[in-house]
């Protein structure tokens, strides 16, 4: 389809793009499209003005600042998944973001873009989430922070003011930790119908500390507590890990829909999740 | 001059067309631009069934850039209704289809109206002021429930039949009766035929040129020439007036094997305005109203006795035709009724049919059309019966396959196979397979419980190519024949135009029939140019579906090809000052008998014939001819296909470890197609084993209205396809061809859904419904029975 007719505008400074947005009630973050423009294509929304962040000098690429990596907003899924940096001390998000979409998608897509859009079969929230990321966000007043915990508020719903941008994800730099990200789909190129975002460390046969969320099982993603805390301390065997494991899906709620029905989730979640942590661990 | 040319049918030459169709450098229908052109958006029925009460143009007509709006009342006298060429009994019930909607709306999707605007944005925009007035009526969409007459879709009708049709070989003097048969073992079986939609690369597209009353019309279509016979039996427009042209076409699979609801309705605005419009869907409208295929509930009953051997056959389907009949949708699942036995000898068959309407889309031929449908029930079953009787599925199959000497072998419903060795590609499919090693290692897993479990799959298919003699057609009772024609002309300087009433939308026929020529007339591959689809330099053709194009098309062309090398015997015989028949066609040239360097080829005879100055009395200055060649008998491929999956039953996951395709499909012109053709057909019939099925709410709106929700895999869903050959040749045609275009598609889901199957045997599990998701696995290994 042809999307319904808007302007454009391609700001080339991060406050240009705010007043671009504070100015117009119904305008839209352009971040690379993936998502926004199948929206406007199929005329879900109609946007009047687009705000392409595309010029904006400054919102890509990877850089250690004290003990955090932080990524820019508009850096592509690709991008995340080769750099080195984020392969060193935030190995998931490198792993998760080679699983987004297709080839052609991680080119454009962006890791801002697809943090707010905040679809709950995206995967890079929940990866964000477990690692306890935070989202350096601009507005009119200002830079503030909104830790990942509480960016999404809801199906495609997120603290973002109308008129504020994320300019970046701030993640703590955590070399060592082993890391999986299993992504459970029923076509290579489609939404995940379930993932499973681990990280946990290990020392001498045993869990040290564990984070764990889930992706789709719910409107928002679902940070394991407690199965973080069940794993913490449990010897590393795969014995222990189905047993700290099998309650994940307790408190979440996942929808019933055409690729899954929720029940199906649930299980899934915790036979994922098992395998995860084991294969994070290699057990 | 001699010359001596390398033979080149069975060379693996590329393909001539790939450079401009890969590169998209060509003449697509949506790339073509008018003068004056306009653009049409159509608005299409959110609900499956409902009266329209009202409906108000005028404000989408005060919007800018538009110069018309239109309803099906406006062309309630013009409009007609859209052909069914395949009403395949005498009382068959058959609704009136308007192009357009008039006073009711029947399925999601139905055209209710159209704007015609300067440029495609202004004419999609200018829909959200059309105002429509809807009185829903409750749906029929359950193909169970329509066939009970639950609910009517057409009130006027009193029913939701549209016809039965039935073959029982007692009475057709084929066989005996099924209630006769021994019956030692019963199998029976109920499968469900998903409905599927065709996703070919190329969104359908049509413009239509109104000129002075002569009417050009470019469509992104499988069938120009049976399209302009039906524009000019639907318009009134003399045939002779119309001129339909399928420039390059990017796919099909009898996705565009049909005369549209938009090609009609193009045709109407074109001629409301007088100027050129053009029409193109979204991928969102194909989904919606472009014709769906498959949709069957199968019952099927095997007898046999105790040793395995087969003695009956009785099947019983209802086919889902959704809300009206399409071109030949009625005829697809009696494509089907003559495959059902296989390649089996089995002395007894029944087969009815019931095809029933319901408020969906229209279905119609998909690859394979019918063919995949049978083949699927019949070699599920023949799994089923392997079970029961504690035989190997492959042992049972060849107790009761006909054996290689038996050809030709006329079969329980009087089709006469004229060849095939069904033991020499099974046992090449087997080697290739590594077999016994998988069972070992199957045994393995299963004895340590590993949660991931192996699952060995075979199909051992055959099918019904070459559509078709047209005799058999009659008495199907289908509209037209099933001949083909090829013309061939030599031009002076020795290149050959070949033109061809194939027409080609992916296939390759350009490279191929160039193969055929340079071997006929001793010319260059390269020298060979292929005219189609257009049929004013095609005047005469059938075109293009039922893996027909080689088997009819290419045997045509030989035809025209020989009478053109007889007429150059007789001018070479005169420019050598001997017999034609002193002379033989060898190395590309005519040569004398004994003194082979006596020779003149037919690009000599071209130029002479150019000249004139010296022919023979009584030829013509011309060196072309036409052939039509209309087949005796169909052919039939055949093959055996054989897959592994590794089936995990936590997660329900199915993954194709390996896939082996051995396949027999006669003598083969070019093995690079061949094997395209198997890979894409594989790849097709695992995504209707794995992956597609197209699914309506209860209300009867289309969930799966984009490739989100309708998930077709990628090449990272399949796998490494192994595929080789056997070759019996056709003993049907002088080709020695059978034809390819389908028997993937028809052989891969049965190997796939056997192996899953197979897999999950030791849980109980006799069936996984289609497509065989994750769920619906996990599911079948949770409940610990049929799924």
């Amino acid at each position: 389809m042809i999307p319904v007719a808007f302007d454009y505008v391609r700001p080339s400074t991060v406050d240009e793009a705010v007043a671009a947005l504070a100015a117009d009630e119904d305008a839209k973050v352009l971040a690379g499209g993936q998502s926004l423009l199948p929206v406007l294509r199929l005329r879900l929304a109609a946007p009047t003005v687009l705000v392409d962040l595309g010029a904006v000098p400054g919102l890509t690429g990877v850089r250690l600042d004290g003990g955090d990596l932080v990524v820019g907003a508009m850096t592509t899924h690709a991008e995340v998944a080769a750099d080195p940096l984020v392969r060193e001390y935030a190995p998931l998000l490198a792993v998760a973001a080679g699983t987004v979409g297709d080839r052609q998608v991680r080119h454009r897509g962006t890791l801002g873009g697809s943090l707010a859009h905040a679809d709950p079969a995206a995967d890079l929230p929940a990866v964000a989430a477990a690692l306890d990321a935070v989202y350096e966000v601009q507005g009119p007043s200002g830079r503030r922070t909104i830790p990942a915990a509480d960016f999404a508020v809801d199906l495609f719903t997120t603290a973002l003011a109308p008129d504020e941008v994320v300019v970046g994800v701030r993640v703590p730099a955590a070399a060592g930790w082993a890391t999986h990200y299993e992504k459970f789909h029923r076509t290579a190129q489609a939404w995940a119908i379930v993932g499973v975002a681990v990280a946990v460390q290990r020392s001498n046969g045993t869990i040290g500390e564990a984070r764990v969320a889930l992706t789709n099982m719910g409107p928002v993603p679902h940070r394991a507590r407690d199965v973080e805390a069940a794993l913490a301390g449990a010897p590393a065997t795969a014995d222990a890990v189905a047993a700290a494991c099998s309650s994940v899906a307790v408190g979440t709620d996942p929808v019933d829909d055409l690729s899954a029905s929720a029940d199906y989730r649930r299980e899934l979640a915790r036979v994922l999740t098992t395998r995860a942590v084991c294969r994070a661990l290699g057990v | 001059m001699t010359s001596t040319i390398e033979p080149q049918v069975g060379a693996a030459r590329k393909r001539k067309e790939d450079a401009r169709l890969i590169t998209g450098r060509t003449r697509w229908t949506d790339n073509i631009a008018l003068p004056g052109m306009l653009h049409l958006a159509i608005l299409r029925s959110p609900h499956a069934s409902a009266r329209i009460a009202s409906i108000d143009v005028s404000a989408a007509k005060r919007r800018p850039g538009v110069v018309d709006v239109f309803s099906g009342a406006d062309v309630r006298d013009i409009q007609g209704s859209l052909p069914c060429a395949w009403p395949v009994t005498e009382d068959i019930v058959h609704p009136v289809r308007p192009p357009l909607a008039d006073g009711y709306v029947r399925h999601h999707g139905e055209a209710v109206a159209v704007v015609v605007a300067r440029d495609r944005s202004a004419a999609i925009d200018a829909l959200e002021d059309i105002e429509v007035e809807y009185e829903p009526l409750a749906p029929v969409l359950d193909l169970r429930a329509a066939y009970e007459d639950t609910g009517l879709v057409h009130p006027d009708k009193g029913t939701n039949k549209s016809y039965t049709w039935v073959f029982d070989s007692a009475d057709a003097g084929t066989g005996s009766s099924v209630s006769d048969a021994a019956a030692e073992v019963t199998i029976n079986r109920q499968y469900v035929q998903q409905r599927l939609i065709p996703a070919f690369m190329e969104p359908r597209s049509v413009v239509v040129d109104p000129g002075m009353g002569e009417y050009t019309i470019w469509s992104a279509t499988q069938i120009p020439h049976i399209l302009r016979v039906f524009y000019a039996l639907l318009t009134g427009v003399p045939e002779h007036k119309i001129r339909v042209i399928a420039p390059d076409v990017g796919g099909g699979f009898g996705g565009k094997l049909q005369v549209t609801p938009e090609e009609m309705i193009a045709f109407l605005a074109a001629q409301r305005v007088g100027k050129p419009v053009k029409y193109t869907e979204t991928r969102s409208d194909t989904m919606l109203s472009a014709h769906h295929g498959r949709d069957q509930l199968q019952d099927i009953t095997l007898t046999a006795t105790r040793d395995g051997t087969l003695t009956g056959i009785h099947v019983k389907l209802i086919a889902n035709m959704g809300a009206y009949l399409g071109l030949v949708g009625p005829g697809v699942p009696i494509l089907g009724a003559f495959m059902y036995n296989a390649i089996y000898k089995v002395p007894a068959y029944r087969f009815e049919c019931v095809g029933v309407f319901t408020n969906t889309t229209i279905t119609d031929a998909y690859r394979g059309a019918g063919r995949p449908e049978a083949t699927y029930a019949i070699e599920r079953a023949m799994d089923e019966l392997a079970v029961e009787l504690g035989m190997d599925p492959i042992e049972l199959r060849r107790k009761n396959w006909i054996k290689a000497e038996e050809f030709p072998y006329t079969t329980v419903c009087g089709l006469v196979y004229d060849s095939g060795d069904y033991d020499a590609a099974t046992d090449k499919a087997l080697e290739l397979f590594g077999y016994a090693e998988l069972r070992a290692e199957q045994e393995r897993r299963r004895a340590s419980g590993d949660p991931v479990q192996l699952g060995l799959g075979v199909s051992t298919y055959t099918e019904m190519c070459g559509l078709a003699p047209s005799r058999i057609l009659g008495a199907l009772r289908y509209a037209a024949g099933g001949w083909e024609s090829a013309s061939v002309r030599v031009l002076p300087t020795g290149k050959v135009e070949v033109v061809t009433g194939t027409s080609p939308h992916g296939q390759g026929h350009v490279t191929a029939w160039s193969q055929i020529v340079a071997d006929e007339l001793g010319v260059a591959f390269e020298d060979v140019e292929v005219l189609h689809g257009d049929t004013r330099t095609s005047h005469k053709g059938l075109d293009t579906y039922g893996s027909r194009s080689l088997a009819v098309g290419g045997v045509a062309l030989v035809e025209a090809c020989r009478k053109v090398r007889d007429k150059a015997r007789v001018i070479a015989a005169h420019m050598l000052e001997c017999s034609p028949d002193d002379l033989e066609f060898t190395g590309g040239a005519f040569r004398v008998r004994g003194t082979p360097d006596a020779a003149r080829t037919v690009a000599d005879a071209a130029f002479a014939v150019f000249a004139a100055h010296d022919l023979p009395d009584g030829v013509e200055a011309s060196l072309d001819a036409d052939a039509t060649f209309d087949p005796q008998t169909f052919s039939f491929p055949h093959g055996t296909h054989l897959c592994a999956t590794e089936v995990d039953t936590e997660t329900g996951h199915v993954r194709i470890r390996s896939y082996v395709a051995v396949d027999d499909v006669g003598r083969v012109v070019n093995p690079l197609i061949v094997e395209g053709q198997v890979h894409g057909g594989v790849a097709q019939g695992i995504a209707q084993a794995l992956h597609e099925e197209a699914v309506y709410d209860a209300g009867g709106t289309l969930l799966t209205g984009s490739f989100v929700e309708y998930t077709i895999p990628s090449a990272a869903d399949l796998p490494t396809i192994v595929s080789d050959r056997t070759e019996t040749p056709a003993t049907s045609n002088p080709l020695g061809v059978k034809g390819v275009g389908e028997a993937g598609a028809i052989a891969a889901t049965p190997a796939v859904v056997n192996a899953i199957v197979d897999a999950l045997r030791p849980y109980g599990v006799n069936d996984v419904p289609m497509p065989c998701t994750p769920e619906r696995v996990w599911r079948a290994v949770k409940r610990g029975g049929v799924a």
